[in-house]
């Protein structure tokens, strides 16, 4: 089968500063793909490359045969197709929870007001959230906040999500919450590319364990493997780094 | 204090009250005008004319009104350009105002975060999209405290226009006690004036701060 994304040779720099090198990458459709490694090692700019937040500097980023980045004329267009949560949630801080959801369908995709409200609420439902619809994100907390911001992507009928440290903002009780609402994406066979530093949630989540340092994927494989017998010294390292 | 020549006076300073708040409205309409190009020019660095901004800010807000307007008054006319006191306050208020208001403008502007352009690029919006939707709703709602003070500061400022003859509050009050030597009444009233000009403005300020805040504080 064909893979749905596939990103060749990327090579990102940030001035004289090598953030990623030659990562090569196939995800299938319906595959989970968890990104894990140190800070600083690439792990979200090579997301934000995904969907051309970052521009890169040599190699592609394929979804279903176009070009995403190098970025085109058509980016915009083809961005639609990849939905993306932020660490920071990002909600529009002057709309109501429903006026965020609908937002870009019916600016970007134009649908028809009442049929996106529809979904909205659906949606918002199933995160347990359909009552907070006519509040402003500022009264509601930081997991509900990202749980809208899921909704909000997931309105647009991604191919496929990105999901950037998505629980690396919220208090420890509220983590939980916001995991089990991905891990109710995975089951139901959604493509996602995740990174984070939820070990525990990794390795419940992932099909498929991507582990970067320096810029570089180093490793991967399924997720027992990974975390029972990791087969570099480096990721070795990262993993006890998570003992106490 | 003498009743008779406050009810005498009266008149004189409800006739100068409303040039007041004539040519201050004006100049700060202008400003505002002025305040929104600036911004917007300085917001999508717009090449050249981000410099000519620049230096024009740099040079209305280091300079007091009063210099200001004795170059557009005196100064003007000496290469060829007359211009009546009238426009000349107008004038001047809207180009001291505006560098004020270009400054607090893009302060709103760059007040919301970066962030929020790029959650709104991931769903499919366009940039222009984004500026409307996104980035000047935020804006507004973060700049206007900064615009509404200095509405106030450009109302209390029209005071120096007394020094081109220009027959405001100030002008008035000046020109009664040099006349009667009834410094106290007209002292009483020139600040009974101000602050009926000012104390509603302020009070709206607060009102649409307010009103318009709960969107947005504290995200």
């Amino acid at each position: 089968m064909d893979p749905i994304l596939k990103v060749e040779h990327l090579h990102k720099n940030f001035e004289d500063f090598k953030a990623l090198e030659d990562v090569n990458l196939s995800v299938q459709k319906g595959e989970v793909v968890v990104i894990v490694g140190p800070s600083g090692c690439g792990k979200s700019t090579f997301l934000r490359c995904l969907n051309g937040l970052e521009e890169i500097d040599d190699g592609k980023v394929i979804l279903d045969d176009k070009v995403i980045n190098p970025g085109n004329a058509n980016i915009t267009k083809e961005r639609q197709k990849i939905g993306m949560v932020f660490q920071s949630y990002d909600l529009f801080p002057h709309k109501t929870i429903l006026q965020n959801v609908i937002l870009a369908p019916l600016k970007v995709q134009k649908r028809d007001k009442e049929d996106a409200s529809k979904e909205a609420l659906e949606l918002l439902e199933r995160v347990g959230l359909s009552n907070k619809k006519d509040q402003y994100p500022r009264q509601l907390s930081g997991g509900q906040k990202q749980r809208v911001a899921i909704v909000r992507a997931l309105i647009m009928h991604p191919e496929i999500l990105l999901f950037d440290e998505v629980t690396a903002a919220l208090d420890p009780e509220m983590v939980r919450e916001v995991l089990e609402v991905v891990l109710s994406l995975a089951k139901e066979g959604r493509t996602m590319v995740i990174v984070t530093h939820e070990m525990a949630f990794a390795k419940a989540v992932a099909d498929r364990i991507i582990f970067m340092d320096g810029g570089r994927i180093i490793e991967e494989g399924k997720p027992e493997e990974f975390f029972e017998k990791p087969k570099t010294e480096r990721a070795m390292r990262f993993l006890e780094s998570f003992e106490y | 204090m003498d009743a008779g020549a406050i009810s005498q006076y009266f008149p004189l300073y409800v006739e100068a009250f409303f040039l007041t708040i004539k040519i201050g409205w004006m100049g700060i309409a202008l400003s505002l005008l002025i305040g929104v190009v600036g911004a917007f020019v300085l917001h999508f660095k717009v090449p050249v004319l981000s410099v000519i901004i620049n230096v024009y800010v740099e040079l209305f807000r280091n300079t007091p009104l009063l210099v200001q307007l004795f170059f557009i008054y005196f100064g003007l006319p000496k290469v060829g350009l007359v211009i009546s006191a009238d426009k000349c306050g107008v004038i001047g208020l809207g180009l001291l105002g505006g560098s004020y208001m270009v400054e607090a403008i893009r302060s709103g502007l760059s007040a919301v975060p970066v962030s929020q352009t790029e959650s709104a690029l991931s769903l499919g919006f366009t940039k222009r999209q984004i500026f409307t939707n996104v980035i000047l709703p935020q804006a507004v709602i973060s700049g206007i405290p900064a615009v509404i003070a200095n509405v106030i500061f450009l109302l209390k400022e029209t005071s120096v226009f007394s020094a081109i003859s220009l027959m405001d509050l100030m002008f008035t009050a000046k020109d009664l006690i040099g006349l009667y030597y009834d410094t106290t009444e007209c002292l009483l009233l020139l600040v009974l004036f101000y602050i009926v000009m000012l104390l509603p403005v302020s009070a709206l300020g607060s009102f649409i701060e307010k009103k318009i805040r709960f969107g947005s504080y504290g995200d």
